[in-house]
């Protein structure tokens, strides 16, 4: 179990789910969740649709209040510290959420100003991360002018611009064609990589995870296995991510981990 | 697994200092304000309802309706006057409606996740959104007062000065009403069914479009009941703000329900809230 604030000081996990469990009335979302990000890695979160995924990410976002279990973000809990606790995050949700009437900079300019970015600091980091996705180009465009993929990437570059220690990203290569989600896939790897971000992937597409990533399967609710993916693999007697996705997702309603 | 070490506990939650708060206010100001002007269509919707109402429906009006001389008015004004504080206190129920119902609905549930992953208090970030919308709103009631002076409807010029203050306080109190009952009432799905059941009892209801002594005269019940609807107070905090005077009750009873609206929405505020009542995402 995670000791409180000192875990992420001896560089242990940057964030941690304890035991989350979450419920929209009768139906049960999560059931008693619980891993680790480590910094510097990326995770990827495999599941079916419905599986849980979204609902993960709003507790770990706090548009959900936690009721059942805990989560630390850098050593802060969540609940006890609210909003506070969320500084180290960045977030790139399922749905679109830039404006489609600005142009990538106000967008942009907008969220340094939530980040309290002044705004030379926001510029200079506005345009570092759009180098990075070779959107700097694009920046004068007004959001609705650009395709599916590249409002993806300026979605990222927006996440990334208070230099977040964590980057959450729920299946933000839905709706892209497969260069547009390569380029994506890879420069989240880069992320991890070199900026020592520890990268959370939610998706449902099993080509997007490599062997060497860190895999969590979920499904229903619950975590069936959790681990290095080329260990899941092994440990299942499977070829590839997608047997091991069968394997694990076809099995009864009951939560049992499946290391 | 590759484990680096990352900066200490305090580096990684620098809380928001003063300066964050001010430019993360400025940013959802400006955002809002940006937004509106890119959509002219929307500026010049805001301004048509209330220039119908002044150009059209007073105009008919004016010669069947006359009206003594009432506080704040030290002379007999035409109908059309009379009305122009209704009007305005109109074009900020309309806007703080639409507003604060995008806040909670799915329409902005986009931008609003992003709002909310702020590390700033959920209240500040509602309260800041909230004052967006009446910023969008003062815009468009100055553009309505300037039409109107344009057309011959003269106010006194410090007026336009003084009524600021007060847009800005009715402006909030009908946000945060807007915003209390899209987070508390399930059936109002949609901005028709606000219209019906909000907007327009609010506005006939109201000393909008005719004084209270007037609606005394034909129906003692709708006096009472112009009597408990907050927009008679927003209204006439309007009215005489507009004419360099402080109406100390309407100011009163408009900064009483700012603080019960505001404070009860933001309690009431949940992002699960939409989500609940539909079917469960993945």
């Amino acid at each position: 179990m995670l000791q409180s604030t000192n875990g992420e000081r001896n560089g242990g996990p940057i964030l941690a789910v304890h035991d989350v469990s979450y419920r929209y009335g009768a139906r049960r979302a999560l059931d008693h969740v619980s891993f680790e990000l480590m910094p510097g890695r990326f995770t990827a979160l495999l599941g079916p649709n419905g599986a849980g995924k979204t609902t993960l990410f709003s507790l770990i976002t706090r548009l959900f209040d936690t009721r059942e279990g805990r989560i630390e973000i850098a050593g802060l809990d969540l609940k006890a510290n609210g909003s506070r606790a969320l500084s180290p995050l960045g977030v790139v949700f399922q749905q679109p959420t830039l404006d489609l009437d600005l142009t990538v900079r106000q967008n942009l300019a907008y969220f340094a100003a939530l980040r309290g970015l002044s705004p030379t600091e926001g510029r200079e980091r506005m345009m570092r991360a759009l180098d990075a996705l070779a959107m700097s180009e694009r920046i004068d465009e007004r959001v609705r002018a650009l395709n599916g993929g590249h409002r993806r990437r300026v979605e990222i570059a927006r996440a990334l611009l208070h230099e977040p220690r964590v980057l959450l990203l729920d299946e933000p290569t839905v709706g892209l064609d497969v260069s547009a989600r390569a380029s994506i896939v890879a420069h989240a790897h880069r992320l991890a990589a070199e900026e020592d971000v520890a990268l959370f992937w939610a998706t449902h597409l099993i080509d997007e995870i490599a062997p060497e990533d860190d895999l969590i399967v979920l499904d229903r609710g619950c975590i069936r296995a959790q681990g290095r993916a080329a260990e899941v693999m092994r440990s299942h007697g499977a070829a590839n991510i997608g047997e091991v996705f069968a394997l694990l997702t076809e099995g009864s309603a009951e939560c049992e981990l499946n290391l | 697994m590759r484990v680096k070490s990352v900066s200490l506990t305090t580096d990684l939650h620098r809380p928001g200092s003063r300066g964050h708060y001010a430019r993360a206010f400025r940013g959802i100001v400006w955002r809002e304000l940006l937004r509106f002007f890119q959509q002219r269509e929307r500026f010049f919707a805001a301004l048509v309802r209330p220039l119908v109402w002044l150009f059209i429906f007073a105009a008919g009006f004016r010669a069947a309706l006359g009206l003594s001389i009432i506080p704040p008015y030290e002379t007999y004004i035409t109908y059309d006057v009379y009305i122009v504080p209704g009007l305005a206190a109109m074009i900020q129920l309309f806007n703080g409606m639409q507003s604060s119902l995008s806040m909670v609905y799915d329409r902005e549930m986009g931008s609003m996740r992003v709002l909310l992953t702020t590390p700033l208090p959920r209240a500040f970030l509602l309260v800041s959104r909230l004052f967006a919308g009446v910023a969008v709103s003062l815009v468009q009631v100055y553009a309505f007062l300037v039409i109107a002076y344009a057309f011959g409807i003269e106010l006194p010029p410090m007026g336009y000065l003084t009524v600021l203050p007060a847009l800005i306080v009715t402006g909030m109190m009908l946000g945060a009403l807007g915003m209390l009952l899209a987070s508390t009432i399930r059936q109002l799905e949609n901005f028709a069914g606000v219209m019906n059941f909000v907007i327009f009892p609010m506005f006939f209801a109201s000393s909008a479009l005719y004084p209270l002594w007037k609606i005394r005269e034909n129906s003692p019940t709708l006096y009472h009941v112009c009597q408990w609807n907050p927009f008679t107070y927003a209204v006439e905090l309007i009215r005489f703000a507009l004419y360099g005077e402080v109406n100390l009750f309407a100011l009163a009873a408009v900064a009483g329900l700012l603080t019960v609206f505001l404070g009860a929405a933001v309690w009431a505020f949940d992002p699960a809230w939409g989500i609940r009542w539909r079917k469960p995402q993945a």
